[in-house]
């Protein structure tokens, strides 16, 4: 599956099918920094991203 | 997943709250929650006029989109701060949500230009005056938003300021004993004299994560990319840290911030008040009569230096 993240920008490509929570393990994330969008849809973390999806990990983070 | 409230599936799961909400019945959840907000701290009523400071991040524009929803006379102020790119990119976001969900409410949006003002840019101004960008940014803001909600007789100015904030906050000052700042760290903060507005918090009570949810559920198109001059700001060492303790014990950030609040409140009661201590330590500024603890404010006295160095 393809992961778009932010701060910075970049793509990276992760083996699936993978659950949202398995996915942030993976990466290292705190899922209460993120958000997981596939398409326009939020998803859960106990849902499952197939090998081939799209999906966002968005930062919610902000501030100085 | 699925929705604690209906047989959808969850978009959301909230685990403070130890439940997970569908798109419709998160947007209800967190627009009830802001309601309770303005009420709770007696905020404003639906006569008041608020003047909403916007930066064309998820926070300030779903807290207008939700003052529009809930009914409120909304008007919105953005600063155009003159950061090379990002201004331009956050300018445009603000521009478009006026235009497509503001405006036909009767909503209207003001734009402030700080380089038409100062001569210089927020970078090249903090720069000219040697303080970190993002202090002078602080000033900036905080006087343009209260000038114009006072020239233009803004019942109340509202800010996107979420838990995470406001906690992340707390814990900055209590980590440097800053109890100045403490007093002054409440969702809701009077007129207290001549030249103030009153200054409010709506999303105090949700987090980061929720509201950002809320922007993407009801298709609100904000600027995600983070202000280039935040990069190493103590604010999100803190946010992260506090963002640990959430994952593991869920409700920490509330229960610290609201813990606070409480312990506040009770204070208050033998305490001398907001009001009271700014009545006796604030005075209008020389230059721009704007209340001050010393003869010229800290924006004048910036402006002021600024413009000799630009000479």
């Amino acid at each position: 599956m393809k992961v778009h993240l932010s701060h910075p920008t970049r793509d990276v490509v992760i083996q699936g099918p993978k659950r949202v929570a398995d996915i942030f393990k993976e990466l290292n994330l705190i899922p209460e920094a993120f958000l997981i969008i596939r398409g326009q849809d939020l998803m859960t973390e106990d849902e499952t991203v197939a090998d081939g999806d799209s999906i966002e990990i968005r930062p919610v983070i902000s501030g100085g | 997943m699925r929705c604690r409230k209906c047989p959808k599936r969850a978009v959301l799961g909230l685990p403070r709250h130890n439940t997970a909400f569908c798109g419709d019945c998160l947007t209800e959840f967190i627009r009830t929650q802001v309601q309770r907000a303005i009420k709770a701290q007696q905020m404003f009523s639906p006569e008041d006029r608020i003047l909403v400071a916007v930066s064309g991040g998820k926070d300030s524009l779903t807290l207008w989109e939700i003052l529009l929803k809930l009914g409120y006379r909304v008007d919105a102020l953005y600063v155009d701060l003159g950061i090379p790119g990002y201004s331009s990119r956050s300018k445009e976001k603000v521009e478009q949500f006026a235009k497509v969900v503001a405006e036909p409410c009767g909503s209207q949006l003001t734009i402030h230009t700080v380089e038409e003002d100062a001569g210089a840019g927020i970078k090249e101004l903090a720069n000219l005056i040697k303080r970190p960008t993002c202090s002078a940014c602080g000033t900036i803001k905080r006087y343009q938003f209260n000038r114009v909600a006072w020239q233009n007789h803004y019942d109340v100015m509202a800010t996107g300021h979420n838990l995470d904030d406001e906690a992340a906050r707390l814990l900055g000052n209590v980590l440097q004993w800053q109890e100045e700042y403490l007093q002054k760290q409440s969702p809701s903060l009077p007129a207290s004299v001549e030249g103030f507005a009153k200054k409010v918090k709506p999303l105090y009570r949700m987090t980061e994560r929720e509201i950002a949810a809320y922007a993407v559920v009801n298709r609100i198109d904000y600027l995600v990319e983070e202000c280039p001059m935040a990069k190493g700001a103590k604010m999100l060492v803190y946010k992260d840290a506090l963002n640990r303790l959430e994952a593991e014990s869920p409700g920490t950030k509330q229960r610290f911030y609201w813990g606070f609040l409480d312990r506040q409140e009770k204070s208050s009661a033998v305490a001398p008040s907001m009001s009271q201590i700014d009545q006796t330590t604030l005075q209008p500024c020389t230059v721009c009569s704007q209340p001050t603890t010393a003869g010229t404010c800290s924006f004048c006295r910036m402006m002021a230096r600024a413009k000799t160095a630009l000479k």
